[in-house]
């Protein structure tokens, strides 16, 4: 079996998510190529196998139309049996439109294989669905985190240039960061944050009140930073931080992956959640069914009279 | 302008979910059903952009009849008509063949600008606007944070990892799939309700369009094995409290 897997390259650097893709084609035994839309001139991912590169300086960062061109180019030469993308803006912006030209089954947000066939979740985590493309070709994305080796790959890749004429419908004008500052959330050695469970921003306090009487940091899921209850240097998941506290409490999060992603690796973990079935309940060392709302300022209470 | 938005219904996502009898989906008795949320964000923007340079606002949605009532919450947050393409099968349908179909009514149409969620919630795929894009051979930019249009030209925002924004332009025709948190979407108030009442709701059959072949197969669903290790507190706020404070005093030490 052949994979192409297509890199990443933003801001001027090859992101190290090709790492992952490699570890996914290397669970399913596949020979892997890889595509990357980089500068050759400065750095390019290491690995051992066929890299197809188009220039950066030609065909810009973003430029979804030329990248899905120049990448059908290139499973025009390989004949993968499958493409892989991470599930990320740039994968999953791409897949589809492969998908569509090679008429070939997309398969989104893999986050593990069995027998061959792939596991994707549903409902915001809560269940499971085991998927497998019907044609030759397979279009997957992996969810971020999903599949690791422990050490980047190494080696030098046998480059094949990919060029055409190329055009495309929209234009990048450049790009903005997080104004983080104020508050460090990643060195906070405890986190009590809140998700939309907490109902209403006057209830943020609670949250608040117990992370005081902890000594550590509040913080909260994207739905309370959207609805601008708290600042966004405290959301904690894929598009905000990643943290990894001694004490991580969930109150009223529902455990959605792109917020595990960024507190999974928090030592001890504990939910608070009236719904025993949230998904949160995968990486909780304790899950307190219960509604935040009475349980918080009660142990805040015992806590502070410790 | 003509403008377009596709919602899905979704069930509540706290809801208790069963597998079905063929094992390849969730059982969709007893559910509370309700509109796709990033799908909110895409009809506020939608009813926004007619606000702003005037327009026809059609939603569609393909499903069963039950969607009609999440159709009619978007007809009272402002669209102008909506269509139901009455396929009580849809959920068993890849993204592709729901793609396909929306393709199928919005091609000969002209619609300048189309508004899709990012993903679904109960599927998740994030696909079909992208693959609807493709198959109209318009510009599509995903995960939009922030929109703008002056002039023929939409200016965006798109959600990069770690915080970081792309600003794109493209000039129309374009489809963008929005990203929670993009807007606030309005409630329906009351007499926005009422004259939903009246807007025009064409069913079109399933069948009456062309019908692709899926490209994917199910297998099965399931339930996640739940993680061993894991311990449940129940009861009273006052015994949970003291349970886990002992926890916190034996497992960690943040209260040392
Ligand atoms: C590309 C992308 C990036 C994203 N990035 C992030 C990110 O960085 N961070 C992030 O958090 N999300 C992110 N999300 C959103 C994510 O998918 C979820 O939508 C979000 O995490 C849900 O937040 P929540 O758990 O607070 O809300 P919900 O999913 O609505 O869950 C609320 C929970 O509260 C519980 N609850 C309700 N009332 C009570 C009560 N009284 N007491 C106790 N519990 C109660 C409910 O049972 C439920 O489990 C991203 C999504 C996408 C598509
Ligand atoms: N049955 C449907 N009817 C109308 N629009 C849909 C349907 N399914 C998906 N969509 C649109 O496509 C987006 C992405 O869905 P998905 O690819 O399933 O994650 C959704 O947010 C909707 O805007």
């Amino acid at each position: 079996m052949k994979a192409l897997l297509v890199a990443e390259y933003r801001q001027g650097k090859v992101q190290e998510s090709y790492a992952e893709l490699m570890a996914f084609s290397g669970i399913l035994g596949a020979e892997s190529s890889m595509f990357i839309v980089a500068d050759s001139t400065v750095a390019l991912p290491r690995f051992q196998g066929t890299l197809y590169v188009a220039e950066v300086s030609r065909y810009d960062e973003y430029n979804p139309e030329a990248h899905k061109s120049l990448l059908l180019d290139a499973i025009a030469q390989e004949k993968p049996d499958m493409v892989v993308f991470c599930h990320s803006s740039y994968g999953w912006d791409l897949a589809p439109r492969i998908a569509v030209r090679e008429k070939a089954a997309q398969i989104s947000e893999v986050i593990a294989v069995e027998d061959g066939k792939f596991i994707v979740p549903a409902c915001n985590g809560k269940l499971r669905r085991t998927l497998t493309g019907k044609g030759l070709l397979t279009v997957v994305t992996i969810q971020a985190g999903a599949f690791s080796l422990d050490n980047l790959p190494d080696g030098i890749p046998n480059v094949v240039p990919v060029v055409g004429d190329y055009e495309g419908m929209a234009t990048l004008l450049g790009y903005e960061e997080a104004k983080l500052g104020g508050v460090d959330l990643t060195r906070a050695e405890v986190i009590i944050s809140a998700g939309r469970g907490v109902g209403k921003p006057e209830n943020i306090v609670m949250v608040e009140g117990l992370a005081k009487a902890l000594k550590g940091e509040y913080g909260a899921s994207r739905p309370v930073v959207d609805a601008e209850w708290v600042t966004h240097n405290r959301q904690v998941g894929t598009t905000g931080l990643t943290v990894s506290p001694k004490l991580y409490v969930a109150c009223g999060i529902s455990g959605a992956v792109q917020h595990l992603a960024g507190m999974k690796k928090s030592e001890f973990v504990v939910a608070i959640n009236t719904d025993r079935d949230a998904p949160i309940g995968e990486v909780a060392d304790v899950f307190a069914v219960a509604d935040l709302k009475q349980l918080l300022p009660v142990l805040t209470d015992k806590i502070m009279a410790l | 302008m003509k403008l377009l938005v596709c919602i899905k219904q979704v069930p509540d996502m706290e809801s208790k979910f069963r597998i079905d009898a063929d094992g390849v989906w969730y059982d969709r008795g007893d559910l509370a059903w309700r509109m796709n949320e990033y799908d909110e964000y895409a009809v506020e923007q939608a009813v926004r952009q007619k606000e702003q340079a005037g327009g026809d606002v059609t939603v569609l949605c393909i499903g069963s009849d039950q969607v009609k009532e999440t159709m009619k919450k978007a007809l009272a947050m402002g669209c102008d008509r909506g269509v139901h393409i009455a396929d009580s099968h849809s959920y068993m349908k890849d993204p592709y063949q729901i793609a396909a179909m929306i393709a199928e009514f919005a091609r000969d149409k002209g619609f300048d600008i189309i508004f899709t969620g990012m993903q679904s919630q109960d599927r998740g795929s994030g696909q079909v606007g992208v693959m609807l894009a493709e198959l109209l051979d318009m510009a599509a930019i995903t995960t939009i944070v922030d929109y703008t249009y002056d002039n023929g030209s939409v200016v965006v925002q798109r959600e990069l990892e770690g915080g970081v924004k792309a600003k794109v332009k493209a000039a129309l025709p374009v489809l963008v799939t929005c990203q929670l948190g993009l807007n606030t979407p309005r409630y329906p108030t009351l007499p926005n309700i009422m004259k939903a009442k009246k807007k025009e709701l064409l069913t079109i059959e399933a069948k009456m369009l062309q019908s692709t072949d899926s490209m994917q197969k199910t297998v099965k669903m399931a339930l996640p094995e739940k993680r061993v290790g894991g311990l449940f507190l129940e009861g009273e706020p006052d015994s949970i409290a003291d349970r886990l404070i002992a926890i916190l005093k034996e497992k960690t030490s943040v209260l040392a």
